[in-house]
């Protein structure tokens, strides 16, 4: 059979030698090693001052995207909530008013919007599954809550804000080849 | 009697209890700092500039916390068992030679509280009465783990005093003194005991692992079989002397290996700089306070590197190992010593 590692040592019963016995080399050698790791870097970061970098498609809190016109994009199709796999997502859908053309991109709109954060397991397939590019994965955090209910995002935290100033940049994920890959009539969502 | 002489010891006194204890809470934080390095850590970095307040953090969080007699204790003897442990461990202190001789104004002050003809025999004395601090608070305590954790305190105690006394006696063969201030005085510039008596360095320094319940051998409060040892049932202040009782053990310990085997407050090359007196009595206490601080630092490293003995291992090494090395030890010592005077 193939060992696993190339670390397994044959165990033996063999008498120890004078050496061995005053146990007095080991114990220098095992000094050795802690005094080595007592100069080598540290693995902590100071964390709240310095923070570890993130991955530039890191897939944390999400953001429901608005259009160059400040219209937000989502059209409650429902098919983020479909594509979860951990029914994280919930939508109520409503029709868009006449006078609202400056509010909502599409005739249909989601009324609620909202996130379970405890329930989501951040892959990304909402998405993917997204016909209008409005929900991106952002590379914030979700902040820890004493609570449950504070987790379940609504559309007051998830929708991004109106100034521009404060737009929320998913450059990162939103690449060309994303795009393409989204106008592509081949994929079934697109049809 | 003389009164400024009065005077000089009573403050000297307070100067040596406090740097002790200033000693013994910064021993707690380096030991947090000292332990984390070795495992890669950062250690207590949040109270204060690189953590330095944190002991006195834990200070203010051990007076807070609740004080707990149990119901089943001895009273009295619950209180008594923390007292002695501290108070055995402040008083070694005070036989030993912290530096030479100052000069002030013409009188000569010595940086040794009392320099007593039989300085080891009194430390000897004072480290054997620790134990009771601990077999009568395990005692008193009334709960199974805390009397495992005494009886373990005890016979290790008693097992390595044995060894460290043999190894004591070989150096007193070298030194022929039994004052501590004659000893040092001995070791002037290099001419150190430890070149002298390695070999009983090396027991003595083991023995005085096993006296201060320092990892490896730190049975007696051994957490994962006794849940706290002899301190188990102990809270607040009385948990935090017995604590703060093995920290300045360390430091004491420190301060008497340095004396003993490193030459105490002597310099290597003192002589050729040309100081005047007191310059080269600061300069030796100051040199004295870095060996000790070395050498708390090997207690830690040791501590951070070796597992815990198991208790049979212990006794092997304490009745079987050391004692018969150190009787080697005198016996090679008394037949060299014997030979080299009779020429």
């Amino acid at each position: 059979m193939e060992k696993l590692t190339n670390r397994s040592r044959v165990v033996s019963d063999k008498k120890m030698t004078f050496l061995e016995k005053i146990y007095l080399p080991a114990i220098v050698k095992g000094m050795i090693i802690t005094l080595k790791h007592f100069f080598s870097k540290k693995a902590t970061i100071n964390y709240p001052e310095q923070k570890r970098e993130f991955s530039k498609v890191y897939r944390g809190q999400h953001v429901l995207k608005r259009d160059d016109l400040g219209r937000e994009r989502c059209t409650a199709c429902g098919l983020c909530a479909v594509a979860c796999p951990a029914e994280a997502i919930t939508m109520i859908a409503a029709e868009r008013k006449p006078g609202e053309e400056n509010l909502y991109r599409e005739e249909k709109y989601a009324a609620v919007y909202e996130i379970n954060m405890l329930r989501c397991i951040y892959c990304g397939d909402c998405e993917d599954a997204c016909p209008k590019e409005a929900i991106f994965l952002t590379d914030r955090i979700v902040a820890s809550q004493y609570h449950r209910e504070p987790f379940v995002y609504g559309k007051d935290i998830l929708v991004e804000p109106l100034d521009p100033e404060k737009r929320i940049d998913v450059s990162a994920r939103q690449t060309e080849s994303v795009r393409n890959f989204k106008l592509n009539k081949r994929f079934a969502h697109n049809k | 009697m003389d009164w400024t002489i009065l005077i000089y010891k009573t403050i000297f006194l307070f100067i040596i209890l406090l740097v002790t204890l200033l000693v013994a809470m910064y021993s707690t934080y380096g030991e947090r700092k000292v332990a984390a390095f070795m495992q890669d850590r950062r250690g207590p970095n949040r109270a204060g500039p690189f953590g330095l307040l944190q002991p006195l953090a834990d200070g203010v969080k051990m007076f807070m916390k609740e004080e707990i007699i149990p119901l089943s204790a001895n009273r009295a003897l619950f209180i008594l068992g923390p007292s002695i442990a501290m108070t055995t461990a402040l008083l070694t202190g005070v036989v030993i030679p912290w530096g030479g001789i100052i000069t002030i104004g013409g009188r000569e002050f010595s940086l040794q509280i009392a320099d007593l003809n039989i300085g080891i025999l009194y430390v000897f004395a004072m480290v054997s009465i620790g134990v009771y601090g601990i077999m009568i608070g395990g005692w008193a305590s009334n709960n199974k783990y805390a009397l495992y954790g005494a009886i373990r305190a005890a016979s290790q105690m008693i097992s390595y005093e044995l060894a460290m006394g043999m190894s004591i006696v070989a150096l007193v063969i070298t030194t022929g003194s039994l004052s501590l201030h004659e000893i040092v005085a001995q070791q002037h510039g290099m001419n150190w005991n430890i070149f002298y008596q390695p070999l009983g360095f090396l027991i003595f320094l083991t023995c005085a692992f096993a006296e201060t319940n320092r990892a490896p051998f730190d049975l007696p409060e051994c957490e994962t079989e006794l849940v706290g040892g002899y301190h188990t049932e102990y809270s607040s202040m009385k948990l935090g002397f017995y604590l703060f009782a093995e920290y300045i053990n360390m430091f004491i310990s420190s301060a008497v290996i340095a004396t003993l085997y490193f030459g105490g407050y002597n310099m290597p090359f003192i002589d050729q700089l040309g100081l005047s007196q007191n310059a080269v009595t600061l300069l030796g206490t100051m040199f004295f306070f870095m060996k000790i601080l070395g050498m708390i630092f090997l207690f830690m490293w040791i501590r951070w590197t070796l597992p815990r003995f198991r208790y049979d291992q212990l006794m092997n090494l304490g009745w079987k190992g050391l004692i018969p090395l150190a009787i080697f030890n005198i016996l090679a010592t008394g037949i060299f010593y014997y030979f080299t005077e009779l020429s």
